[in-house]
């Protein structure tokens, strides 16, 4: 049975590896969370949008915001834009500068 | 020159700052903390930022005005933190040749800020405080 394979090398192939992710929080955001910052496991090759679904099931008060963008490293980001775990991510609630 | 400051904006210097020879118009815009909005009078506002990203965005919005207008110098100054009734939140400051110029510079500058800049401020009223912009 040279091809078999043991519990832990099936979990590896069919179970993906899921990578943490810190999200920076601003203003409502953080008021919401209650942190000014929360750890995310997402899967590998991750997206903007995965990012966002996840964040909504975790915390659900988010979805009272009229709208929320992501930074990746201090840029907007597009909705596909692929994470990783080195990034510095933020959400960017409506601003109100000035 | 960008600046994000907890501290008070000293006019005095950032008029220094943006005069040059070649300038025949410096116009300012400052923005500052009214006492109502929406007949609801505020008590004082909460200014937060997120440093490293909104200096860059206000970059971007500095770069664009010079390629758009003959800018000679700027300066913008934003605060964060807590601002009271009258005190000043933002300053900018444009130095072109000819007055036209630098009306326009500064107010595509304050009107870019207001979309694109990390900056997030909450009203206090007597019975609370809001994000502005934040909920529909």
């Amino acid at each position: 049975m040279a091809c078999a394979l043991t519990g832990n090398e099936f979990a590896r192939l069919f179970v993906p590896m899921t990578q943490p992710h810190t999200i920076l929080l601003f203003g409502i955001t953080r008021d919401l969370v209650g942190q000014n910052r929360v750890a995310v496991q997402l899967p590998a090759n991750s997206r903007v949008a995965d990012l966002m679904t996840t964040l909504h099931e975790q915390y659900p008060a988010l979805a009272g915001i009229q709208s929320i963008l992501v930074a990746v490293n201090s840029e907007y980001a597009d909705t596909d834009q692929l994470l990783n775990p080195s990034d510095e991510i933020a959400l960017i609630p409506p601003v109100s500068g000035g | 020159m960008i600046f994000l400051t907890q501290d008070p904006i000293d006019f005095n210097a950032a008029y220094q700052h943006i005069q040059a020879g070649e300038a025949g118009a410096i116009n300012f815009f400052f923005g500052v903390v009214r006492n109502n909005t929406q007949e609801k009078s505020v008590e004082l506002l909460d200014y937060e930022a997120y440093g490293p990203m909104a200096v860059r965005e206000m970059q971007k919005i500095a770069d664009e005005a010079c390629r758009r207008w003959p800018v000679l110098k700027y300066i913008i100054i934003h605060r964060t933190g807590t601002l009271y009734i009258g005190d000043m939140a933002v300053l900018i400051g444009v130095s072109t040749p000819h007055r036209g110029d630098s009306f326009e510079a500064t107010r595509y500058i304050i009107d870019t800020i207001k979309q694109t800049v990390p900056i997030w401020k909450k009203e206090r009223f007597n019975d609370g405080d809001v994000w502005v912009n934040a909920t529909p």
